[in-house]
């Protein structure tokens, strides 16, 4: 094994830093050289991901590629690295959406080094969070990404930033809290971190001991309870989703295409990764509630969507609704665990995360491509522009379709896996939920034609103010996000196959 | 070994202050030069003897020397550092050094940057305290750690009383010179006490401290001795309900008096509650950790509050000091590997971090002459390298990972919860009340758009400036990525600490 191939995590992990590091370092003045800079940076570790990819074995299950080296001895916490079916496609989006998003960016041009660097750091946070086996990692990076999306929502947000991101701040690290305390409780009481030791100790503790004076059903209750609710802050679960459309609509462009596409997903692979293994019995008492948040926020999330006159307040909750079957997939995993029914939702939430990833960044880079030309994001604004921009509309109507779920794009494979695993064991929250996919279609559908279809605004027809069509490098970022979609659409099998060992093995 | 490395870093201090006060007082740059080559020396040898430290066997007290001093009271001047104090010493330099770059002055007339006012006695005061501190952290001889302590509180009353913020510097520098005084005294009852008992236990009066650790003091008499002593001591460390001097005293404190007050002397009660209370009277502390648990529980989450409400930069630093010296405060009072170890980092830790948080705050006062925080804003773009300094000291302090503040937070927080859950998770508050008021802070005074007011007055900060907030933010982010420059070493001091308090094992 040579250097790259017996390292290739930790490449992934930290090219994207050094960069940034480089970065700083550079003299120039020119924003160009930063642009490019930061983007050929992020291709390397996608490049890597890929390789990753093909000399991954989708055949053994377990975790591949680890790697383990000394970091804080004296608690008993290293570095320890290593990816499964269920974290190499979330290393995959992000290593993907990074590298558009900062594509997408190129139209920023206060402060472009700043801007950049912070890019690179926050996929580094993202992808340290996907790889780690070890409990204290995970978490150091799972608040190391925090900070630079507050300081990208902060100092390149629109008019409402200050509320907005110090709301994202303040929920997750309230959120974080929780598990900070659950992290410690379990490094307290184990004397290790490390996630595969951890786990299986963690799971044959007698069940009539005591721990820290209570019960252990009480403590690991407790501690359940801390988990979830900071996942379910992150990915967000209604009721805790109120920062998400302050967050989403307020971020720049690329912002809000990593904030949905990645960081969301963040929650929901610490629900995969650590609550479901940590506390199965826990996860199986209380799915009907989780399934029924997760109905909530399916349905919720859709009527709020279409009761939006704000096309990027619209999109962002697109995100609780289809985030919302992640949850009630993962609901339905923890109450029939072991069943066949249980490892279809689980490919169904894994994909429907990938997808999710996909159309949601895919959404929030048109909402900016059309906000950069008419400075609005009023829908009463728009209206009939498909013939001014044809080119603009296919690509938002594609979007769209994979967003609602149309048969032969990314989206209906995910959520009918979700639903056929669902089905019988939460029928009832799964019919629900059904009728919540419905009003999917209606706000998407209202989105669409708010902008493309009807009477034609004429303020965007003639003189100053005319509407200019896609340029190429928007349609760029716009290719790999629709060929994965129309890809993973006609022939999910090349994804499924990595995913689904790993669902089995797990749950 | 026979290099008196630890004299000659103590002694520097004052032998350049004493030089310093020979130079004309008119020749401010000669003066200047003086300190900061002292500095450098200082810093330079502290580094040497932690790196020396790290990289020997890293056993028990190294680098000792030992000369008589009044034997016929067995009093020596007895030095050695162990893991604990080599990192506090090195702190010291840390703080000396980026403290006089701070003072250093600018001759425009617009900035009035750094000490304009007689540098020469500024200056000298300011070595005398260095002088105390050094000798605090190395001293193996109780009275000789008395005596240092002392004459580190002295020269604030000078520093504070004439360099000081015009508007309360009187009343600060009373009120910080009562408490800490009264602190002393207490402690100094208990330290005559435990010398008399050792020497009437032994046949021999001595004040060696390692002596002293194999006195035998009776249950009883720890049970007595030990709250005075420690608590006399924890008074410089800001312990609640014995902090109010300290946000007045760091207030009224010019700048590089404000980094050495937060970012050493309160170590320096800590370290002293430690070295004298814990370590001396082990079986008096294990019978009182709880209420010291207690006062720093509440030291947590009362400072951190209360620094949310303030609208002086300066007073919701020296809040936020109170919050996280009451951090070392619980590490110490859990008594155990976790707590002691993140104690010991967190007042590396805490020490550079603050003393980064007063400089910049200073460099802002100069310039705009108001340390209001509704008062500022959009200083990011006038000082962009003070910005980015006071952003990473925010996040130290808010404890986030991948900096020095997680390394400490996280083993307090485990060592609590092997003693008590319920004061980690009372804890823990503090953690989102720290992120509210730093990212307000930052977002209010580096952000905002500049009043009109100060448009047009505020210029950059000086090269020297950039030096010390570069410094300072260097040994946050080592710290931070790569515990082990750090950690192993307070390790080594936490287990000789660990042997006195279970001699049997745990």
């Amino acid at each position: 094994m040579n250097f790259v191939s017996s390292h290739i995590l930790s490449q992934i992990l930290f090219v994207p830093t050094i960069a940034a590091v480089v970065m700083l370092a550079l003299p120039s003045r020119n924003a160009q050289v930063y642009r490019w800079f930061a983007l050929i940076a992020s291709l390397v570790p996608l490049v890597l991901a890929v390789i990753l990819w093909t000399n991954f074995d989708s055949n053994k299950s377990g975790f591949q590629f680890e790697e383990n080296y000394v970091w804080y001895e004296a608690i008993h916490s290293s570095l320890h690295l290593g990816v499964d079916g269920i974290s190499l496609p979330m290393v995959l989006l992000t290593t993907l959406l990074t590298p558009l998003a900062i594509l997408a960016s190129f139209t920023v041009s206060d402060r472009v080094k700043v801007y950049m660097m912070l890019f690179l750091f926050l996929e580094t946070g993202m992808l340290g969070v996907f790889m780690s086996l070890d409990l204290l990692i995970f978490f150091v990076f799972w608040e190391i990404g925090l900070v630079p999306m507050y300081f990208l929502i902060n100092q390149w947000g629109s008019a409402n930033r200050n509320y907005a991101s110090l709301k994202f701040m303040i929920y997750t690290m309230g959120g974080s809290l929780g598990l900070l305390l659950g992290i410690q409780m379990l490094g307290v009481l184990f004397g290790t971190y490390d996630l595969v030791a951890l786990s299986s100790r963690w799971n044959s503790l007698d069940p009539g001991s005591v721990l820290l004076g209570m019960p252990v059903y009480t403590v690991k209750a407790i501690a359940f309870w801390a988990f979830v609710i900071a996942f379910a802050i992150k990915v967000p679960v209604w009721p805790f989703h109120t920062w998400l459309p302050d967050a989403h609509t307020e971020a720049p462009t690329g912002g809000s295409m990593i904030l949905a596409g990645v960081l969301l997903k963040l929650g929901a692979y610490g629900f995969l990764r650590l609550v479901l293994p940590f506390y199965p019995d826990e996860a199986k008492a209380f799915a009907g509630a989780l399934a029924f948040l997760a109905v909530a926020a399916i349905v919720f999330g859709a009527f709020a969507s279409f009761a939006q006159s704000d096309f990027k307040r619209l999109v962002a909750y697109s995100s609780v609704n289809h985030m919302g079957f992640v949850i009630l997939g993962i609901a339905a995993a923890a109450l029939a665990s072991g069943t066949t029914d249980a490892h279809i939702a689980m490919n169904g939430v894994v994909l429907q995360m990938f997808n999710h990833g996909l159309s949601a960044a895919g959404m929030f880079f048109l909402v900016g491509v059309i906000y950069e030309r008419t400075h609005t994001r009023n829908l009463d604004e728009f209206g009939g522009l498909f013939p001014l921009v044809p080119i603009y509309g296919s690509i938002l109507i594609f979007t769209s379709m994979a967003s609602l779920g149309l048969p032969g794009l990314n989206g209906f494979v995910s959520e009918f896996l979700v639903v056929r695993g669902s089905y019988p064991v939460l029928t009832i929250y799964t019919a629900i939920s059904m009728l919540g996919l419905l009003f999917t279609g209606a706000y998407i559908l209202k989105g669409i034609k708010s902008v493309l279809h009807g009477p034609l605004n004429e303020h965007w027809a003639h003189g100053e103010h005319t509407l200019t069509e896609m340029n190429a490098r928007e349609i760029f970022v716009m290719i790999p996000l629709m060929a994965l979609m129309l890809a993973i659409g006609i022939w999910p099998a090349w994804i499924l196959d990595v995913i689904n060992k790993a669902v089995v093995a797990l749950f | 070994m026979n290099f008196p490395i630890l004299s000659i870093i103590t002694f520097l201090p004052i032998v350049a202050a004493v030089i310093m006060l020979m130079v004309p007082a008119q020749r401010k740059n000669e003066v200047r030069a003086i300190a900061l080559g002292t500095a450098v020396i200082d810093l330079v040898l502290s580094a040497w003897v932690y790196i020396g430290y790290l990289r020997g066997n890293m056993i028990g007290y190294q680098f000792i020397e030992h000369y008589n001093w009044l034997p016929a009271l067995g009093i020596s001047l007895y030095f050695g550092v162990d893991g604990i104090s080599a990192p506090l010493v090195l702190l010291t330099g840390i703080v000396m050094f980026t403290g006089v770059l701070i003072s250093w002055g600018d001759d425009d007339p617009h900035i009035m940057a750094g000490i304009q006012d007689r540098p020469r006695e500024f200056f000298a005061f300011l070595f005398i305290l260095a002088w105390g501190v050094f000798g605090v952290f190395v001293s193996l001889d109780l009275f000789m750690l008395f005596f240092f302590y002392e004459i580190a509180v002295f020269p604030m009353y000078l520093l504070i009383a004439i360099w000081g913020w015009a508007q309360t510097r009187e009343y600060a520098a009373m009120k910080l010179t009562l408490y800490l005084f009264i602190g002393s005294v207490v402690s100094l009852v208990g330290v005559l006490a435990m010398y008399w008992v050792a020497g009437q236990n032994t046949g021999i009066y001595t004040f060696d401290m390692l002596q002293m650790e194999k006195a035998g003091f009776s249950p009883i008499f720890q049970y007595i001795w030990f709250l005075p002593v420690f608590l006399g001591f924890a008074v410089l460390g800001g312990i609640w309900p014995f902090h109010n001097w300290s946000p007045d005293g760091h207030v009224a404190a010019p700048t590089a008096v404000s980094m050495f007050h937060a970012g050493v002397l309160m170590k320096l009660g800590a370290f002293a509650a430690l070295r004298v209370g814990i370590m001396l009277l082990p079986e008096g502390a294990k019978q009182w950790s709880w209420l010291i648990m207690l006062f720093a529980g509440v030291a947590v989450v009362y400072g951190a509050y209360i620094a949310f409400v303030q609208t002086d930069m300066k007073y919701m630093i020296g809040f936020s000091s109170v919050s996280h010296m009451g951090l070392v405060m619980l590490g110490l009072s859990t008594l155990n590997h976790d707590g002691l170890l993140g104690a010991g980092v967190q007042m590396f830790s805490h020490g550079v971090m603050t003393a980064l948080f007063f400089a910049v705050a200073g460099m802002i006062y100069d310039r705009a002459h108001t340390r209001q925080i509704p008062e500022l804003g959009g200083m990011s773009k006038a000082m962009p390298f003070a910005a980015l300094g006071f952003i990473i000291g925010g996040l130290v302090s808010m404890g986030m990972p991948g900096f020095s503040g997680f390394v400490a937070e996280f083993p307090i927080f485990m060592g609590v919860w092997r003693v008590q859950w319920l004061v980690a998770v009372i804890a823990s508050i503090s953690i989102i009340i720290t992120a509210a008021y730093i990212l307000l802070v930052i977002r209010r005074v580096f952000f905002n758009p500049m009043p009109e007011k100060l448009e047009g007055h505020i210029v950059d900060v000086t090269v020297l400036d950039k030096v010390a907030i570069g410094t300072l933010c260097f040994f946050m982010i080592l710290i931070g990525i790569i515990p082990s420059v750090m950690v192993p070493m307070m390790e080594t001091g936490v287990k000789y600490i660990l042997n006195i308090l279970y001699p049997g094992g745990i």
